[in-house]
C-alpha cells in the first residue's frame, strides 16, 4: 500500500463495506499511522446494498475521519436498471462494472486498491497483486507483468491504471482470524440474527426493503441467518446460522463445507462468468 | 462442540504453524495441476459446492473418464481449460495440522518460463515434476536451473505417473540418477526424490503399498517437516525506505518492510547512500511502540537526528553496511519478446529505488541444458545471461545469495513500461566497495562562482549540414567575448580522438553519445558552459545525456533544417556519397533521425541568419540566469 501511495499520483481505495474491505481499510490505517491514508475511500453504490451496510459505511467514515467518495451510475438509475427485472448480469454490468469505470475516469485515479483474494475464485488465483489495466480498463490475463520478490513494476502510461490487491494471499479464514485478533468492526449482517427472508431458487434472500416483490407462492419468514459475503441484497444469499459472535463465526468457519461465493448469485450466472466480467473491467 | 475452548486451541495451533511457500513446475501434462488438486482434495480443503461443480466440470472437460479430474480445480482461465494447459501462475492455499502452505502452480510451456521465475522468486522449495514415462527433459533442466538461480535451495523431484510404468524401481532410479548428474552443478541443499501418482494419490499423502521398494517419506509428510529456514532475522539489518511518514511538522518517520536482521530503539543505523548515522528512537505502530522488530515486519522508525532520507534509501547496520556502487555483475533472466540491447537505457528497480541503468557488458549467456557458457551479443526471451550493469547513480545493495530483497531487481522498458528482465546481483564491480562518496569542499557551485556563470550543456542536435557546428561556434565566440568560460565538443573533432574507435552502427552511435555525455558532465562539474554539436539522432540517447548531466543543466537546441536544404548545402559532400551508397547508416538517408519532442530551443535556419540565431541563444542564456 505504501508502495502505491509513494509511486502513484492519484490512488483510491475501493471500499465495498464488506469484511475484506474492513480488513483492507484497517491495514491502511496501520500502514500510514500516525498519518491518515493519503488517498480517498470510494464506494461504488448500486443503490441495492443492504441498509445496514450504508449505515455502517457512514459511521466508519465518520469514526476514522476519512476522505470519502460515493459513486452511483445515474445513467443506470435513469434506465431503471434493477436486479429483479434486469437480471443479475445486466444489473452488475451497469451498476458495478460500468459505474466503476465511470468513477475512475471521472476522478482520474491511476491506482485503485481492491479487497479481492486469490482463494475466492479460480480466475482470481491467477491475478497479480499489481494488476495492469489498459486505458479502457480491460485486463489481459495472457499479458500480465511478472511479479518477482516484493518488487512491483508501477510504471504506467497516461490513461492507464493499476488495480492493486493487497489481500491477494489471504484466505477467508485468515480474514476472520485477523478480524478477531485485531477486533475490527464489521457490518452486523455478518452476525446471526432473526431476519425476514424469502426462499427463492434455493437461496435465502433477505427482504431488506419494499422494492422486493414477492412471487406467487413465496412468503417472508423470520429465520436466524447471517451472511458470509455482502453485496446487493437481492443477489446475496443468507445462510442459516447461530453464530452471533466473531468466535462463533470462526468456529463455524473451520467446520464449513461450502465456499463463500456460493451465496453470490452472479458467479453461477454464466460459465466462467467472473473471468468474463474481469476482462470487461469488473473488479 | 465446546466452542470457546476448541476455538482457543484452534487459534493457538494456527499461530504456531509455520508457512511453507513452494512452487510446482514441470513440463506440459506432467500432472502439476492434478497434483495440487489432489493435495487440496485430500487435505479436505474443498468445499461441497466446489466439489459439486468439479464433478460437473469433470464430465464436460475432463480427461480422466469417470473419475474426478483434479486439474480442473486449479486451471482457472477459460482458454487454458479448453487447451488443457496452465497459462499463468496460480496461487493456492492449504493447511495441515502442522503447516500452512502457499503453492504457486507454474506453467510448463517454454514461453511462460518467466512466470515460473516469478513463482520461484517467492518460494523456498520447488517440486519438480517428471513424467515417469518421459524421464528428464529440457524443461526439467531449465526449471531446476531457474529454481537454483532464483535462490531456491530445497527441491523435491516428483516422479509422477509411476502407475503407468508399473511402479518400476528401475525406471525411478534411472530418472533420479539422470537428474543428479545435472543438479550436481546447481546449488541445492536438499533434494528428495519421490515416486508418485497424483491421479491415484500414490505417495502423495500417505505411503503406498504399490511402491514397497521406496523407503522415503510421502510428499506431504516431507513438505510438513522440511526445514527451509533462511534465517533472514540473523542477517545484517536492512530497511529499504518505502515512504517518509510526515503527518505534521513534529513527526518524521521512515516506513518500510525490514528486509534483513532486527532492530531495537537505541540502536544505531546508517543511511547507506550518505553514510550518515543516527539512533533509532521509536518503532511506531498503530497498536503502540514496539520494543523490537525483525525481518518481514512492516514498521515505521523515527530517528534521533535530522538526517536527509528519502524513498529509495536503505537504513542499515553501520557495522555491516550494504555495498554502495553504480556498477555490478549480475545474472539476468530476459522476459520480453524484444531482445536485450546492451547500451540501451532501462529502468532498474531494486527494493524501493528506481534508477536508469544499462548493460555495459554481456559476458556470456548460459545454456540451461548443459549449463555451458556461450558468447552472446544479446539475450532473447527466456535466456539467462551474466552481465555487467552500469547505473546512472550508486545504489545500496547486497549480493542476491545474501539477501533476496536487497539483491534482486527488475528491469523495466522505458517506452512500453513492461517488465523485461529479472536480475540477481552477484558482486560489485567497484574495487573500492568500502569507499563512501567524499563530499569535496570545492564543488561545482564554487567553481562556477569563480567564473561568474552557471554551468550548463547546450546540446545541439540536427541533421548533418543543418548548421549545428556553425551556430554553436558563433555562440561560443559571443560568450567568450563576454568573458564566459566555455568548451565546444564537436562531433567530427571528438571522433578524431576520444571516439576514434567507434563507427556508425546504431550501437556505436549510442556509445558515441554516452561518452560525449560523460565528457560534458565533467566539464559542467568544472563549472563550464559546454556546447555540443552532434547529430545525436536517437531520442533515447539524448535523454540518456540529459539524465547524465541533470535536467536543470541541460538545454536541448534543435537545429531544424529540412533535409532538402541540408542536401543542397552538403558542406562536406557526404549526402552525395551516401546517395551513391558509398557511406552506410547515414542519418536521413538510410538511418533515421528522431526529432526532439521537447527541445528547450528550436532554431529554424531557413528563417534567419546564423548570427541572429546565435544572438537569440545567448539572450536565452542571459534571461535564464546562466551568465551571472
Amino acid at each position: 500500500m505504501r508502495e502505491v501511495a509513494a509511486e502513484f499520483a492519484n490512488p483510491v481505495m475501493l471500499y465495498s463495506v464488506g469484511k475484506d474491505s474492513a480488513v483492507m481499510l484497517h491495514l491502511a490505517m496501520k500502514a500510514f499511522y500516525p498519518s491518515k491514508p493519503p488517498f480517498p475511500l470510494m464506494h461504488v453504490n448500486t443503490t441495492w446494498k443492504f441498509q445496514e451496510m450504508i449505515k455502517f459505511r457512514d459511521d466508519t467514515v465518520k469514526r476514522l475521519g476519512l476522505n470519502f467518495i460515493e459513486y452511483i451510475n445515474q445513467d443506470g438509475i435513469k434506465r431503471g436498471i434493477n436486479p429483479f427485472d434486469s437480471g443479475s448480469s445486466l444489473h452488475t454490468q451497469v451498476m458495478k462494472t460500468e459505474a466503476l469505470k465511470q468513477a475512475l475516469d471521472k476522478y482520474g485515479f491511476d491506482a485503485a486498491f481492491g479487497g479481492a483474494r486469490r482463494d475466492e475464485e479460480k480466475s482470481r488465483a491467477k491475478e497479480r497483486i499489481f494488476s495492469f489495466r489498459t486505458a479502457s480498463h480491460a485486463w489481459d490475463p495472457k499479458n500480465q507483468r511478472p511479479e518477482l520478490w516484493r518488487v512491483y513494476n508501477t510504471r504506467i502510461a497516461k490513461g492507464e491504471s493499476i488495480r492493486v490487491f493487497p489481500l491477494s494471499n489471504w484466505t477467508e479464514l485468515d480474514i476472520w482470524q485477523y478480524i478477531l485478533a485485531e477486533n475490527i468492526p464489521i457490518v452486523p449482517l455478518y452476525f446471526a440474527k432473526k431476519r425476514p427472508v424469502v426462499e427463492r431458487a434455493g437461496t435465502l434472500i433477505m427482504k431488506d426493503d419494499d422494492r422486493m416483490k414477492l412471487l406467487p407462492g413465496e412468503k417472508v419468514e423470520e429465520k436466524l441467518v447471517r451472511f458470509r459475503t455482502l453485496g446487493c441484497y437481492p443477489l446475496t444469499g443468507a445462510i442459516e446460522s447461530e453464530a452471533d459472535t466473531l468466535e462463533g463465526i470462526v468456529t463455524e468457519m473451520f467446520t464449513a463445507r461450502t465456499s463463500e461465493r456460493q451465496g453470490r448469485l452472479i458467479d453461477s450466472d454464466e460459465k466462467a462468468s467472473m473471468e468474463k466480467k474481469k476482462k470487461e473491467g469488473y473488479f | 462442540m465446546n466452542a470457546p475452548t476448541d476455538l482457543q486451541k484452534f487459534l493457538a495451533a494456527q499461530e504456531k504453524k509455520s508457512l511453507l511457500r513452494f512452487l510446482t513446475c514441470g513440463s506440459v501434462d506432467d500432472g502439476k495441476s492434478t497434483l495440487i488438486g489432489r493435495l487440496l482434495y485430500d487435505t479436505k480443503l474443498l468445499f461441497e459446492d466446489t466439489l459439486a461443480s468439479l464433478e460437473k466440470d469433470s464430465k464436460k472437460f475432463g480427461t480422466t473418464g469417470e473419475d474426478i479430474d483434479f486439474a480442473l480445480l486449479v486451471d482457472g482461465l477459460e482458454a487454458e481449460r479448453e487447451q488443457g494447459i496452465t497459462i499463468d501462475v496460480a496461487y493456492r492455499f492449504f493447511a495441515t495440522d502442522k503447516r500452512k502452505f502457499i503453492v504457486a502452480d507454474t506453467p510448463g510451456h517454454e514461453q511462460y518460463t518467466r512466470n515460473m521465475a516469478t513463482g520461484a522468486s517467492n518460494s523456498d522449495l520447488a517440486v519438480i515434476l517428471i513424467d515417469a514415462r518421459k524421464g528428464v527433459l529440457t524443461q526439467t533442466r531449465r526449471h531446476a536451473y531457474i529454481a537454483s538461480l532464483l535462490g531456491i535451495r530445497h527441491i523435491v523431484l516428483a516422479v509422477n505417473k509411476i502407475d503407468l510404468v508399473d511402479y518400476s524401481q528401475a525406471v525411478f532410479d534411472k530418472i533420479v540418477s539422470d537428474f543428479h548428474v545435472f543438479s550436481a552443478r546447481l546449488n541445492f541443499v536438499s533434494q528428495v526424490a519421490i515416486p508418485l501418482s497424483a491421479r491415484f494419490g500414490i505417495n502423495v499423502i500417505e505411503k503406498s503399498k504399490e511402491t514397497p521398494w521406496y523407503t522415503g517419506p510421502a510428499l506431504l509428510s516431507h513438505l510438513e517437516v522440511v526445514d527451509v529456514d533462511t534465517a533472514l532475522a540473523d542477517k545484517p539489518f536492512r530497511l529499504p525506505v518505502q515512504w517518509v511518514n510526515r503527518p505534521d511538522l513534529d513527526f518524521r518517520g521512515f516506513s518500510g518492510t525490514i528486509a534483513g536482521g532486527r532492530i531495537k530503539p537505541g540502536e544505531v543505523v546508517a543511511v547507506a547512500k550518505s553514510g550518515k548515522t543516527s539512533k533509532v528512537t521509536r518503532i511506531v505502530t498503530m497498536d503502540g511502540d514496539l520494543p523490537e522488530a525483525v525481518a518481514g515486519d512492516a514498521v515505521t522508525l523515527t530517528l534521533a537526528d535530522e538526517v536527509d532520507i528519502s524513498r529509495g534509501d536503505v537504513l542499515a547496520d553501520p557495522q555491516a553496511r550494504p555495498i554502495l556502487s553504480d556498477q555490478f555483475a549480475a545474472h539476468l533472466l530476459w522476459m520480453a519478446d524484444e531482445e536485450l540491447l546492451p547500451g540501451r537505457q532501462y529502468l532498474l528497480k531494486l527494493g524501493t529505488a528506481t534508477v536508469p541503468a544499462q548493460v555495459s557488458a554481456l559476458k556470456h549467456k548460459v545454456d540451461v541444458n548443459s549449463l555451458d557458457h556461450h558468447a552472446a551479443a544479446t539475450l532473447a526471451l527466456n535466456e539467462v545471461g551474466y552481465v555487467n550493469f552500469a547505473l546512472t547513480q550508486a545504489l545500496a545493495f547486497d549480493a542476491y545469495r545474501d539477501n533476496r530483497d536487497t539483491g534482486g531487481f527488475i528491469l523495466i522498458d522505458r517506452f512500453t513500461n513492461a517488465t523485461v528482465g529479472a536480475g540477481m546481483i552477484d558482486f560489485s564491480l567497484m574495487r573500492a566497495t568500502n569507499v563512501h562518496w567524499q563530499a569535496l569542499d570545492v564543488d561545482k557551485a564554487a567553481r562556477a562562482r569563480l567564473k561568474g556563470q552557471k554551468p550548463v550543456v547546450l546540446w545541439f542536435t540536427g541533421l548533418s549540414g543543418s548548421g549545428k557546428s556553425t551556430i554553436a561556434n558563433l555562440v561560443e565566440k559571443a560568450l567568450a567575448a563576454e568573458g564566459k568560460h566555455t568548451y565546444l565538443l564537436d562531433g567530427d573533432n571528438v571522433r578524431h580522438g576520444l571516439n576514434k574507435d567507434l563507427g556508425f552502427t546504431d550501437a556505436d552511435r549510442v556509445e558515441n553519445i554516452r561518452r560525449v555525455g560523460e565528457a560534458a558532465k565533467l566539464f559542467v562539474d568544472a563549472g563550464l558552459i559546454v556546447l555540443t554539436a552532434f547529430i545525436s539522432p536517437f531520442r533515447s540517447e539524448r535523454r540518456m545525456a540529459r539524465e547524465l548531466v541533470g535536467e536543470s543543466e541541460f538545454l536541448e537546441v534543435f537545429v531544424d533544417t529540412p533535409i532538402e536544404v541540408c542536401m543542397q548545402r552538403d558542406p562536406k559532400g557526404l549526402y552525395e556519397k551516401a546517395k551513391a551508397g558509398k557511406i552506410r547508416n547515414f542519418t536521413g538517408i538510410d538511418s533515421p533521425y528522431e526529432e526532439p519532442e521537447r527541445a528547450e530551443m528550436i532554431v529554424k535556419t531557413v528563417a534567419a541568419t546564423p548570427e541572429a540565431h546565435a544572438q537569440a541563444i545567448v539572450k536565452h542564456l542571459r534571461d535564464k540566469g546562466y551568465l551571472g
